[in-house]
């Protein structure tokens, strides 16, 4: 791929993402960045094809490293974002559970 | 050939799932749905990358996983809502750490000779990108769980030596360019990137923290773009940049709540001593938490600002418990959040959450400054420069004109704090000797317990 395309491509996802991001109220920033955490994870996809070639040892080494810690990212960013949403109740749900 | 374009087209659905996730956490309602619709979007992208042709083997694959998925899930799960700040630092760091073992790897194949400079370039950017990152963070990681001193590091020939790092950090790629390959060029990055991350964040002190950590975020983010680029994957440049952008907003968000430049955040251990301001005429009243109760049960509307205090002390239960005595005794209750209040953006935001306070009661700065007057009762609970009036009073004041939550303007203000000592900028804070101000001195959670025994009564 010619890297003039992955550059248009990077312009374009960071105007999209100052957008969409702009849009998250500040009492979601906590999750937001938790969140984000387990977006930059995706690392895991490139890290994974390092890991499983046929490729010499530190090729695979660096890989599989690379797979461990982009995976504690994508499971745990995902899992402790969820759990910190689930905390965030409006007052209608609230007295639901309390009943 | 067609298993690459299925693996492509799995891709953009997982760039679509992560844009809609992020759309959807423009709400507190539809914001858990927004992190699942994220989450299958990754799901989707780790499984279709299983059919990558380059892939021969599964077993290292599958174990990386399982060990890092375990070792995640179980910090998710353990952590306190308290220890977020922590807990997000060292997820940052790791991601650094992948993009720059990701970058590094792509250096190791077996052909190096079909390297580009192009490519050796970037990857090196990713390997700097991550290193910093890693280093910074964990240093980040360290100061806000109090494994070291959380005030500005600083020692003789800091800038000297932060400078030597940035000339060759910068001088190293003209060096790949023109010189025969070979890893050690990249090694000597990566002891670079890790001393850098070390030399920028150890002059940074405590209560600054939100920045730090929202800078770090951003790295992290756009060390994935860079490995994407080395690699030449379109979802780690798009999601990597996502992240990239949420955290430069964010970074922009507190510098803007501390009214200062992110250099001038950044720099602030190389700052000279803060002169001592005006002196603040007046004297400190305190008052027993049982008289504060006399006040509280009058009260017909109540605002509670919290700070850092308020996660130290653990009180956001107690905070709760008071708001609904106060409710059944018929007062309105609000809470007033200051941007940089906490560790991190929205901390406090979550502690509230998770003592059960609904997320209509939580009121931003500019949505509760113009009312402040009507209140009865302003409680500060463990906060202290984001309501120092001096930031809008005094103009020698180091804060001066730094935003704040203007509790000075409530009828009554309870300060409920340990002593009467200056905050972490060490400015002395003027509302402690306001008229209508009452110190309650003593450990928050204590405090508030004493006042809720009492409406018992």
């Amino acid at each position: 791929m010619e890297l003039i395309y992955l550059l248009f491509i990077l312009v374009l996802a960071g105007f999209l993402g100052f957008e969409l991001i702009h849009k998250v109220p500040a009492t979601l920033h906590t999750p937001l960045m938790s969140g984000a955490n387990a977006i930059s994870g995706v690392t895991l996809i490139g890290a994974m094809v390092s890991a499983g070639s046929d490729n010499n040892h530190l090729t695979t080494i660096l890989g599989v490293a690379a797979v461990i810690f982009a995976s504690v990212n994508v499971v745990g960013g995902y899992m402790v974002t969820n759990r910190m949403l689930s905390m965030f109740k409006s007052k209608q749900k609230n007295k639901e559970a309390q009943q | 050939m067609s298993m690459t374009l299925l693996v492509n087209v799995s891709y953009v659905i997982a760039a679509i799932l992560f844009i809609l996730g992020l759309k959807l956490l423009s709400h507190p309602a539809t914001a858990k749905k927004g992190n699942l619709t994220s989450a299958l979007g990754m799901f989707i992208a780790i499984v279709m990358t299983l059919l990558h042709r380059d892939i021969i083997s599964y077993e290292l694959i599958f174990a990386g996983i399982l060990i890092g998925g375990v070792l995640g899930a179980w910090m998710a799960k353990r952590v306190e809502m308290t220890a977020m700040p922590e807990l997000v630092s060292l997820f940052n760091g790791f991601g650094g750490l992948a993009s720059l073992l990701l970058g590094l790897s792509t250096l190791t194949i077996k052909q190096t000779d079909t390297l580009t400079i192009t490519t050796m370039v970037i990857a090196y950017i990713s390997i700097l990108i991550g290193g910093v990152t890693f280093s910074g963070s964990l240093i980040a990681w360290a100061k806000l769980g109090g494994r070291m001193a959380s005030k500005a590091i600083i020692f003789p020939g800091q800038r000297w030596l932060n400078a030597l790092v940035i000339i060759t950090a910068v001088a190293l790629p003209f060096v790949i360019a023109t010189q025969p390959f070979t890893l050690n060029w990249f090694y000597i990055a990566i002891g670079l990137a890790l001393v850098f991350g070390i030399l920028a964040t150890i002059p940074i002190g405590g209560a600054d923290m939100p920045v730090v950590i929202s800078l770090l975020n951003s790295y992290s983010g756009l060390a994935a773009t860079a490995a994407g680029l080395a690699i030449q994957n379109n979802i780690l440049i798009v999601a990597g940049l996502l992240v990239g952008a949420s955290g430069i907003i964010l970074t922009q968000i507190m510098c803007k709540a501390m009214n200062r430049s992110l250099m001038n955040i950044l720099l602030s251990g190389f700052a000279k001593p803060i002169e001592p301001g005006e002196k603040i005429e007046g004297e400190i009243k305190a008052l027993s938490a049982e008289d504060a109760f006399y006040v509280l049960e009058a009260a017909q509307s109540v605002v509670v600002i919290p700070g850092y205090g308020m996660a130290v002390a653990q009180a956001q239960h107690a905070v709760k418990e008071l708001q609904e005595l106060l409710e059944k005794n018929g007062a309105e209750v609000a809470y007033a959040i200051h941007p940089v209040a906490g560790r991190m953006p929205g901390h406090m935001n979550v502690l509230l959450a998770e003592a059960d306070v609904p997320y209509e009661q939580l009121y931003e700065m500019d949505a509760i400054n113009p009312r402040m007057d009507s209140f009865d009762v302003a409680i500060i609970i463990g906060a202290n420069d984001v309501v120092n009036p001096a930031a809008k009073e005094m103009k020698g004041s180091p804060i001066y004109g730094m935003p704040i939550i203007e509790a000075h303007r409530a009828r009554n203000v309870f300060v409920l704090k340990r002593s009467a000592a200056a905050g972490f900028a060490g400015v002395d804070n003027p509302l402690f000797f306001k008229d209508n101000t009452r110190m309650v001195f003593g450990d928050a959670k204590d405090t508030l317990n004493t006042v809720i025994r009492e409406f018992g009564d």
